[in-house]
């Protein structure tokens, strides 16, 4: 049988004198099958993508003032400028309106803390569309998360504005009081902001100096100190909606949880990626051997202490900092995630490890960029070695 | 969930487009002034003529007998007269030559032919009688395939069959053929069954209709009730669900092995049409001569689902259904796996389950694969079409060789959803094509190596 290798007319014969005249097309469209395609393009992909990371970007803003927003349209419009400067300079077609841009600066924005100058996020943006994407050939040939590359970047480059333990807390009261309260009012939040108390995240109060939640408290009560969040009971409310100190996107998890079920509903993410990411950092959060600094053990292995904290140390190692955002928005990355179920599963549990290595180990509180920028390096090999078994084959 | 239909892993959920054709009864195509027999109805050899131009043929007289084992017989659509012998275009682009036959308006049977064989002697047919029978009269697989029945029931005796199973899943959009014959000769389809169950000596026969016709599926079980060893299974609603190793998998959970033949698994797939066509002809000697053809596509006026002679034109066809002006595509078969058309005069084939006209631009251009792994979850084949299409992209196709590219089945799941509209499957069968030419280069080198004169290989 032969094929045309690409769709092309061929004139048909002239028509058979006896039959009925039919008016019929001069030229058949000829091709490979199928004849028929889905209607789902990579735009549209990449568009649902930047709409799940919508309620986030939206929470950032909530929390932290306008400047926050401006931000994120930074990032995003560095990112598609960046992206068209390139493609012209390469000769490379410009495919700026798939939204795969756009959304590399919003994630970027997203795991920026909200008081950065502005040219932080420009600075980052080119770096993670020029390094990160383009230099890889661009979009679906790069390596690694290109909004990643971008925050790994800006670290070495502005250690100062990205240092962790030095967040602005939040410029207002509660997420609720400022739905319901005048936002506007609060725009004019001073950008780089003098509201921009130095406190600790999250994941900081879980490392001051002991490596290890403080064994004396609560580690809730103890984190919404640290936080000077006096309302203890409400720290976990807080931390789930947003109402902490910390990066633009991470901050809210009910946002990044909405946005994950976008994602979810329109099947572009296996809920077995982020939940092995997740699960596995959980886990080795508490099997991890870690000593505080008297020298005594922590975690399951001083569970006289800890045990009836156990809950709250999980809690607070997956409300804070950004393992969630990371799970949703980053490790789900479809370009640079395994393609086969089994090696999402294997990737997220490697992911998972490496973050809460860095996170008890590490002199850095937080690991969700590094972790997955390791297993994005990882994720040929996993996908090679986790290839399903060819139907009709024996399992090898 | 608690209750589950059987199927295969993988697959996708293409629209079905089945409702304009599928609530319209099966009526007669119009007879055209000239029908032509194509010599290669089914896979295999073509056929060779056993009557000269200027005979005068009957409806079912032979007309062309095997031209080898995998071959089949061809039998005169009408009565009439052979015009001429030569050229036609072939729907599925092989070089073929046809018999033209001019029908004379009597539609006359052969003596012997369409005359109901007593119950008595049909009960007392022995398997290979049954084989002969079928063979006689011509019949292929009328799913698509259109290979040889007689062969696929002539299993060497090391490869017990133990189950028949009858296609009734229609899973290709758009197609209602099948539909039509469950739901208007499901009797015919049930003895066709017993026969082929007796046949190859199987011990139970299966109907599998997809869940989207229920009808069909009440109609076939009323049929089977009471029968030993027949029944009728529902099964999920899946593209492609009807594709043989994906239906074997379904109905008994087993794999035919890669690079094997259903009867490696015990098992035997027909299609509900060729069983209805074994028992018109074990019970009433009647010759293929014609078949349900679905009519069908947005670019058709009106969609139908006609009995048509053999070698029919599609152009009549079309002619009589009416074509909107923004057609632009001729399919043979279904949008998923059928071929494209680059013309409307080739003739209706035992194959030919549907033709559709469809109004579908050209696919945007491909970009690079982005990863989604679409057709990595999709690929009923579980290959990984994603890293099939890079290689076909960077044109290394021998390296394809070594990610299983054989154990494809081109059902097209992959490019179908891929959206980055990458023509996956084109890749792969090119893929294929190069693997078979370096194979044929690789055997003519070991021949001229092994010859005593040859030079020494280096
Ligand atoms: S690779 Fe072959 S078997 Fe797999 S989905 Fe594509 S066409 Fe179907
Ligand atoms: S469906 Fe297309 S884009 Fe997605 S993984 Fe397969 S080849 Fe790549």
């Amino acid at each position: 049988m032969t094929e045309p290798a690409a769709p092309q007319g061929a004139p048909s014969a002239p028509p058979a004198p006896q039959a009925p005249a039919a008016r019929l097309p001069e030229k058949w469209l000829v091709g490979s099958s199928p004849h028929a395609r889905s209607g789902e393009t990579v735009s549209q992909i990449m568009w649902t993508v930047a709409l799940a990371l919508l309620p986030t970007c939206a929470a950032g803003v909530v929390v932290f003032g306008w400047y926050a927003g401006l931000i994120i349209v930074l990032a995003a419009s560095s990112a598609v400028v960046a992206e068209g400067i390139v493609q012209k300079a390469l000769g490379r077609k410009v495919s700026v309106s798939d939204g795969s841009a756009a959304v590399t600066g919003v994630l970027l924005a997203c795991c920026l803390p909200p008081n950065v100058k502005w040219y932080v996020p420009v600075v980052g943006s080119f770096v993670a569309i020029f390094i990160g994407k383009q230099l890889f050939g661009g979009l679906g040939r790069n390596y690694f998360n290109p909004a990643l590359i971008g925050r790994a970047f800006l670290q070495f480059a502005f250690p100062t504005q990205l240092m962790m333990p030095q967040w602005p807390i939040v410029t207002r009261g509660s997420v609720f009081e400022s739905l319901t309260g005048d936002i506007f009012k609060v725009a004019s939040g001073t950008p780089g902001g003098a509201d921009a108390v130095s406190l600790a995240t999250p994941l900081a109060v879980i490392d001051p100096g002991t490596r290890a939640l403080p064994a004396d408290a609560s580690p809730l009560a103890a984190l919404g100190k640290g936080m000077g969040l006096d309302h203890g009971a409400d720290v976990l409310r807080d931390l789930f909606l947003g109402n902490v100190p910390g990066c633009i996107g991470e901050v809210s998890k009910l946002a990044i949880i909405l946005g994950g079920l976008i994602l979810l509903f329109n099947r572009y993410i296996n809920w077995r990626l982020p939940v092995a990411y997740v699960g596995a950092a959980l886990v080795a959060v508490l099997v991890l051997p870690v000593k505080d600094f008297a020298g005594h053990w922590t975690g399951i292995y001083a569970a006289d202490v800890y045990w009836p904290y156990i809950g709250q140390t999980l809690l607070v190692h997956l409300l804070s900092g950004g393992l969630l955002l990371g799970a949703v928005f980053m490790i789900t990355d479809m370009v640079t995630r395994p393609t086969t179920v089994k090696g999402q599963v294997i990737y997220g549990i490697a992911a998972g490890v490496i973050v809460a290595m860095i996170r008890l180990y590490g002199g850095y509180p937080e690991g969700v960029c590094y972790s997955i920028l390791l297993v994005n390096a990882a994720r040929l090999v996993v996908e090679k070695y986790s290839m399903p078994r060819v139907f009709g084959t024996k399992r090898a | 969930m608690s209750f589950r239909l059987p199927t295969f892993p993988g697959g996708v959920h293409p629209p079905d487009c089945k409702a304009p054709s599928a609530g319209c009864p099966v009526a007669a195509a119009p007879m055209p002034e000239k029908l032509a027999v194509t010599l290669a109805q089914g896979l295999g050899a073509p056929s060779r003529p056993v009557v000269a131009v200027g005979d005068r043929v009957l409806r079912g007289q032979l007309i062309a007998e095997p031209g080898g084992f995998v071959s089949a017989a061809i039998h005169a659509p009408t009565s009439g007269k052979v015009e001429a012998i030569g050229d036609c275009p072939h729907p599925a682009g092989v070089k073929a030559h046809a018999i033209y036959i001019t029908p004379d308006g009597a539609d006359e049977w052969a003596p012997g032919a369409n005359v109901p064989a007593p119950a008595e002697a049909v009960a007392a047919l022995k398997p290979k009688e049954i084989v002969e029978k079928v063979k006689a009269a011509g019949l292929v697989g009328m799913g698509g395939a259109a290979f040889p029945t007689h062969v696929k029931l002539s299993p060497p005796n090391d490869k017990p069959i133990d189950t028949v199973i009858l296609n009734g899943c229609e899973c290709e959009p758009y197609l209602t053929s099948d539909y039509r014959m469950m739901l208007e000769h499901a009797p015919e389809i049930v003895t066709g069954l017993r026969l082929l169950v007796r046949a190859v000596g199987a011990v139970r026969g299966v109907i599998a209709v997809e869940a989207n016709k229920p009808d069909a599926y009440e109609r076939l079980l009323r049929e089977v009730r009471g029968i030993e060893g027949l029944s009728c299974r529902m099964v999920a609603v899946k593209y492609p669900q009807g594709a043989e190793k994906q239906l074997i998998k379904a109905i008994l959970g087993r794999e035919v092995p890669s690079g094997g033949l259903p009867m490696d698994a015990g098992a035997l797939v027909q299609n509900v049409g060729t069983a209805a066509a074994v028992s018109d002809a074990v019970c009433f000697n009647r010759p293929l001569t014609e078949r349900v053809v679905t009519i069908s596509g947005d670019g058709i006026e009106r969609p139908a689902n006609l009995l048509c002679r053999i070698g029919v034109s599609y152009r009549t066809l079309l002619a009589a259904q009416g074509v909107k002006t923004e057609a632009r595509r001729l399919i043979s078969g279904g949008p998923m796996m059928g071929l494209a058309q680059w013309t409307a005069d080739v003739p209706v084939t035992k194959g030919t389950s549907g033709i559709l006209v469809l109004t579908t631009p050209p696919p945007p251009d491909w970009t690079a694969c982005i990863n989604c792994g679409k057709c990595v979850e999709g690929c009923p084949a579980r290959l990984m079409p994603n890293r099939l299409s890079k290689l076909g992209e960077f044109r290394r196709f021998e390296d394809m060789a070594g990610r299983n590219v054989l154990d494809c089945i081109e059902c097209g799941v992959c490019t179908w959803q891929c959206p980055a509209k990458r023509p996956i499957v084109q890749w792969i069968r090119q893929g294929k094509n190069e693997l078979r030419l370096a194979k044929l280069k690789a055997e003519a080198a070991k021949k001229k190596a092994e010859a005593p004169e040859g030079v020494l290989p280096k």
